[in-house]
């Protein structure tokens, strides 16, 4: 893995909801195609933007936060700030189109 | 830059990377674009593919794309994980201009952008889509595990959507504004002897319910204009495809429906060394094995452009 950080149900209070920066939480599968085309778009954003973390959720391993989250289609990106979700993107998207919805989290 | 290029491929489904390994196997070095997040094509939303020839137990489309990805590059296709955003195809240098902005120049272009979903037009799709309303039973059939939920489309894809949604949800009702299926036969006789399958014949949604997720559907009778109540917690919409022709639409000659028109019997399209191919230029067979076909068909065509022309 490089820049994106892996959260599961365990780690989610503490990486996610208590985060002192904004979190954008990647609910993904291996077994679905979309979430594997937007992952590269993902790292990178991770990698070029301090300010915010990139963290990834396999659905499959933590159904308690992706049923909580009422997560129905994957890939979703949910930007959590102050343990509250503030924005949530459903489908994968090109970068620049991501980069535009994440604008004001960066 | 590169200087100009022999051709430039944009599309990766079947069609694109099938075009891909036939430039690069008669050495015109073709730059190809996937698209950013669409790289695979329609076939990377799919599960199994039973009806590609070669594949006697079936490949996952994935895998099958995966496949036909490392061909094209084993043979020296440059391909790139970008957009194309814009296209200028008039003159003899093709100018097309990626998603990170830089231009590239090739003598040819082989349009293979393929098609996307098609939608309802309800204003509720768009906001409950990912809360109840999917395009991707692949993706996101795990999270209807023993709920009832509803497909809506007749042909092929809708039925093999239906038919593996059946591993999670309870019940799955087919809905078709028909009376008849339009899948293939074997598709057919599969959904309709599952137990698990319901059919709302006749019918078109006409509303989803639900404030935050989807509680139900409004279903039309079309013949006696009758609305009844579906309860469900999930819509998978597979009324078919359009072609992703924007882009070029106002380049090359396009039917009324925005299908990319080539000259019977070949890939040429309107426009000196702009060729066509896969789900771009067909509404009548969109298979796997015919958009690989036509793909094949518009390399060769290049190739013979450029030779007439050095």
């Amino acid at each position: 893995m490089g820049a994106t950080k892996t959260v599961t149900d365990a780690s989610f209070a503490d990486d996610v909801l208590l985060s002192a920066k904004p979190v954008v939480v990647d609910f993904w599968a291996e077994w679905c195609g979309p979430c594997k085309m937007v992952a590269p778009i993902l790292e990178e954003i991770a990698a070029a933007n301090e300010g915010i973390i990139i963290a990834k959720l396999n659905v499959d391993e933590n159904p308690q936060t992706s049923a909580s989250y009422g997560i129905t289609s994957i890939p979703t990106l949910n930007v959590f700030q102050d343990g509250k979700v503030v924005k949530t993107i459903v489908g994968a998207k090109p970068k620049a189109a991501l980069l535009a919805e994440l604008a004001p989290y960066l | 830059m590169s200087g100009i290029r022999d051709v430039i491929i944009i599309g990766s489904g079947p069609a694109g990377y099938t075009a891909a390994v036939y430039a690069a196997r008669a050495q015109l070095a073709p730059l190809l674009f996937e698209g950013s997040v669409t790289a695979g094509g329609a076939l990377m939303n799919t599960t199994e593919v039973e009806n590609f020839p070669g594949f006697t137990d079936g490949i996952m489309g994935p895998a099958l794309m995966e496949q036909m990805r490392a061909q094209a590059e084993r043979f020296g296709a440059e391909l790139v994980t970008d957009d194309i955003v814009s296209m200028d195809l008039s003159g003899d240098t093709k100018i097309v201009v990626d998603g990170a902005g830089a231009s590239h120049e090739a003598k040819a272009v082989i349009l293979a952008m393929g098609s996307g979903y098609r939608e309802l037009g309800l204003p509720s799709e768009k906001r409950l889509s990912g809360h109840g309303v999917s395009w991707c039973a692949t993706c996101d059939g795990f999270f209807f595990r023993d709920q009832d939920i509803a497909v809506v489309g007749g042909g092929d894809s809708a039925l093999e959507e239906a038919t593996f949604l059946t591993r999670f949800a309870r019940t799955v009702t087919l809905v078709h504004r028909r009376d008849a299926l339009r899948g293939s036969k074997i598709m057919q006789e599969r959904a309709l002897a599952n137990d698990k399958m319901r059919f709302a014949w006749n019918s078109a949604v006409e509303e989803i319910h639900g404030d935050t997720k989807v509680s139900g559907i409004v279903l039309r009778d079309t013949i006696t204009g009758e609305l009844r109540d579906l309860p469900v917690t999930g819509l998978f919409i597979a009324i078919g495809h359009d072609p992703r022709s924007e882009l070029v639409r106002d380049q090359v000659r396009v039917d009324g429906e925005g299908y990319v028109l080539v000259d019977p019997g070949s890939t040429r399209t309107s426009l000196t060394g702009v060729f066509a191919c896969g789900d771009l230029v067909d509404h009548t067979y969109r298979q796997a094995i015919t958009a690989a076909g036509s793909g094949c068909a518009a390399a060769l065509d290049a190739e013979r452009f450029l030779a007439a022309s050095e």
